[in-house]
């Protein structure tokens, strides 16, 4: 849905603060921190400064503190006080799961933890103290064997007649992860064939990225669960949820060939020269020396792509899915909880905002650690 | 050992020609196999089906009404103007989006860039809080706000200047041309031109000559005096507002935006300008320090700075991803089905479960998009190439 154009956010400008604790190549501090003046001087300059500045500063700064105030008032006194949170609470396994099987629920957990270990291994890894660095190439190889293990655990769970679409946020995390990690290769491979010097692999790959880009994902969708089925052979039906995944992961692929291709394109020529020096062939030379570099070029706009995958997902329960807002919709249709819509869509709300910020916080700090775009 | 090389590498270069043919003859037998193949699943379902593709049914009469729509439409009209209504009403949502979008976008970035604390901290909220949460979230938000919050038309609220908020959506008053239009819209016409001409030259000579000529001082006299005359001189009134009343049960007269169309635009309006809000945030920031300085100690005001020299600037780097932000708001109109307003897709999809003419509706609907999306980029590529030779 979304073409992320600035990727992640920038960093803050943050005038006048002095880039201290900037991690050198070995974690070493390059920067020194300039003395600090006790805290009380420090807000009244930077209250002078950001606050005060001229005379239509200060009136900004006025109109800004009522707006502040009357907004912070009004959500205060609402989610403490007006708001009726048991549309949330009551809800709250059903919101997260869904129709899931409650006996089969280690299933999910198991899951978790092991998606949970995987994440602060991989952390450890590429963020964490020198000597985890050794561990990154198990820690991958680790992703591509266990996050399908983790997917079929949680997937293979015994069918209930008709429940077998509404899983909650655990569907929302299932199309996320099976999006992402089916449409990285997908879009990795039509990204090479977009710059590749093959003229009939080149046109195939561009008429297909530019034919999904110009298509909304509602209408990709719409072609995946209503029209998919028909392009297969009649005994073979896949259920609505391979659908929308497959639907997801056709439209998010052209988008990550789009970011990817960036990556290649900021590749140096002389680096392909290099290679093709050291008696590289083409695919070794692409595998082992373009790749890398282009694909760590790009890890804000993948980052991006995979915010947007994450919101995207929401999208299938337009087309009768029970996901996390699916759910959300189908509580709110009960009667008993008329009129309880922005409480429910606040709590739904707040739990994208976490995942999403959290990828764009995390995704900050490994371009950080990487040193993207200061080499 | 220097000259051996010679024959292997001749064969290599040969070797290499072939290999690439065969490549890419093996990747379009792939291709054409697997379209063969889907083609061939397609033709038998459809057999299955008891469909014989076509686009006749687009003739048929239609059978079912469109909540609202901007060309004249009812149910005994064929399936094709069903459409046309339905892509009316997407071009409706999407150029009001574009155009807010924009302004909201372009004030959001500028205001997370100012020099006020507090006002980075407001735009910041609103961007960080609006791009980190599903679009369809937040489009339900606006409708539930809308649709289970206001009060029912008989209570509506009334606000200044003849604007009702209710459940069923938002009144406006209506603008209609009135006796004294031609006239006024003529006067206008020519203050507009003159202002900008005045514009240009008094710009001109004041980078040329260094001297205070006042450019944007004059532009505004010129068009608060056309304004004026505008108001004055033609025999009557040029616009006439037509207000809102309070029948029974619904309003008559004025503009009805409806609650579906009002949360969609909402929805939009606010989620691609926090989007906007960091494309200009991004291209304003681009603009090298040095810039600024060498225009302020070249003695340009602040806003001169801001006009002659960072904006100029920065446009260039903002347009580019600026359409695609468009493209994205053209594109996500389409959620305007989860609250059931009858757009493009929408009718389609409803067109499709009629007459189960699934292929021939996504081939429409699929084309219409990619039109859409090309005439947005080649429009925008047309003023980004304007803005390149403007500059230079």
């Amino acid at each position: 849905m979304d073409e992320p154009a600035t990727g992640p956010a920038l960093p803050e400008p943050a005038p006048g603060r002095p880039a201290a604790g900037q991690a050198g190549p070995a974690g070493t501090t390059v920067v020194v921190p300039p003395p600090r003046a006790p805290w009380p001087q420090r807000a009244a300059a930077w209250a002078r400064q950001n606050l005060l500045a001229s005379w239509y500063h200060g009136l900004l700064t006025l109109v800004a503190l009522a707006i502040l105030a009357l907004a912070g008032r009004a959500v205060l006194s609402w989610a403490l006080v007006r708001a009726r949170w048991d549309v949330v609470t009551d809800n709250l396994l059903l919101l997260l799961v869904g129709a899931y099987p409650r006996d089969q629920l280690w299933r999910v957990v198991a899951a978790l933890v092991l998606l949970a270990v995987l994440a602060v291994v991989s952390g450890l890894a590429w963020a964490g103290p020198a000597r985890w660095r050794r561990a990154q190439m198990p820690v991958v190889a680790a992703w591509v064997v266990l996050v399908p293990a983790a997917m079929v655990l949680v997937l293979s769970v015994p069918r209930q007649g008709g429940a077998g679409t509404g899983y909650g946020l655990i569907l929302t995390l299932v199309l996320a992860v099976a999006g992402i990690t089916l449409s990285f290769p997908l879009g990795v491979l039509l990204a090479l064939g977009r710059v590749s010097s093959l003229p009939v692999v080149r046109a195939l790959s561009i008429a297909y990225i530019e034919l999904v880009r110009g298509t909304p994902l509602m209408v990709v969708l719409f072609f995946s669960m209503t029209a998919l089925p028909l392009f297969l052979p009649p005994s073979v039906r896949p259920d609505l949820v391979t659908r929308a995944a497959a639907g997801l992961v056709l439209f998010t692929a052209a988008y990550v060939a789009e970011a990817v291709r960036g990556g290649l394109q900021g590749v140096p020529r002389g680096q392909v020269e290099a290679a093709q020096a050291l008696g590289l062939t083409g695919t070794q030379a692409v595998l082992l020396i373009i790749l890398p570099q282009a694909l760590r070029a790009v890890i804000p706009a993948l980052v991006g792509q995979f915010i947007s995958l994450f919101k995207d997902t929401s999208l299938v329960a337009v087309w009768g899915l029970l996901e996390f807002v699916g759910v959300a919709q189908s509580v709110l249709s009960n009667p008993s909880y008329l009129g309880r819509h922005v409480e429910m869509y606040a709590f739904v709300a707040a739990v994208y905002w976490v995942f999403c910020y959290g990828m764009s916080l995390a995704s900050r700090r490994l371009e950080r650690r990487l040193g993207v775009g200061e080499r | 050992m220097t000259a051996r090389p010679t024959r292997r590498v001749r064969s290599g270069v040969g070797d290499i020609r072939l290999r690439r043919l065969l490549l890419q003859l093996a990747v379009v037998l792939v291709t054409v196999a697997a379209g063969v193949y889907l083609f061939g699943n397609v033709q038998r379902n459809l057999q299955q089906l008891g469909i014989t593709p076509g686009f006749d049914f687009l003739r048929h009469p239609a059978s079912f009404a469109i909540g609202e729509s901007s060309i004249p439409y009812q149910a005994t009209d064929p399936y094709g103007r069903a459409f046309l209504a339905g892509l009316v009403n997407t071009l409706r949502v999407a150029v009001l989006g574009v155009v807010l979008a924009t302004a909201v976008g372009v004030v959001a970035g500028l205001a997370r860039l100012s020099a006020n604390g507090l006002v980075r901290l407001l735009a910041s909220l609103y961007v960080e809080l609006t791009r980190n949460t599903p679009l369809l979230l937040q489009l339900f938000f606006w409708y539930g706000a809308i649709v289970y919050t206001l009060p029912p038309a008989s209570q509506a609220l009334a606000l200044p200047g003849s604007v009702f908020l209710m459940n069923r959506g938002l009144v406006l008053p209506a603008p209609r041309p009135g006796p004294g239009f031609p006239t006024a819209v003529a006067i206008l016409g020519l203050a507009l031109v003159a202002a900008v001409t005045a514009y240009r030259i008094l710009l001109r000579k004041r980078l040329e000559e260094g001297r205070e000529t006042r450019p944007g001082l004059v532009a505004l006299g010129l068009l608060a005096a056309g304004g004026l005359a505008a108001v004055i001189l033609p025999a009557g009134p040029a616009l006439v507002l037509e207000r809102p009343q309070l029948a029974r049960f619904n309003f008559q007269g004025g503009l009805m935006l409806s609650a579906e169309f009002t949360a969609l635009l909402l929805a939009l309006v606010i989620y691609t300008g926090a989007f906007i809000a960091e494309v200009v945030r991004g291209g304003v920031l681009a603009v090298p320090r040095g810039q600024w300085e060498a225009a302020r100690s070249l003695g340009l005001s602040p806003f001169l700075v801001q006009r002659l020299v960072v904006f100029p600037q920065a446009l260039r780097i903002i347009v580019p991803p600026l359409t695609s932000q468009y493209l994205n708001l053209i594109k996500n109109s389409s959620l305007a089905m989860a609250v059931a307003f009858p757009d493009l897709l929408n009718v389609s999809s409803t067109i499709v479960n009629q007459t189960g003419r699934t292929l021939e509706m996504l081939l429409l609907v699929g084309a219409t998009y990619l039109a859409f999306s090309l005439l947005t980029s080649l429009l925008m590529n047309l003023y980004n190439r304007s803005l390149r030779r403007g500059v230079a």
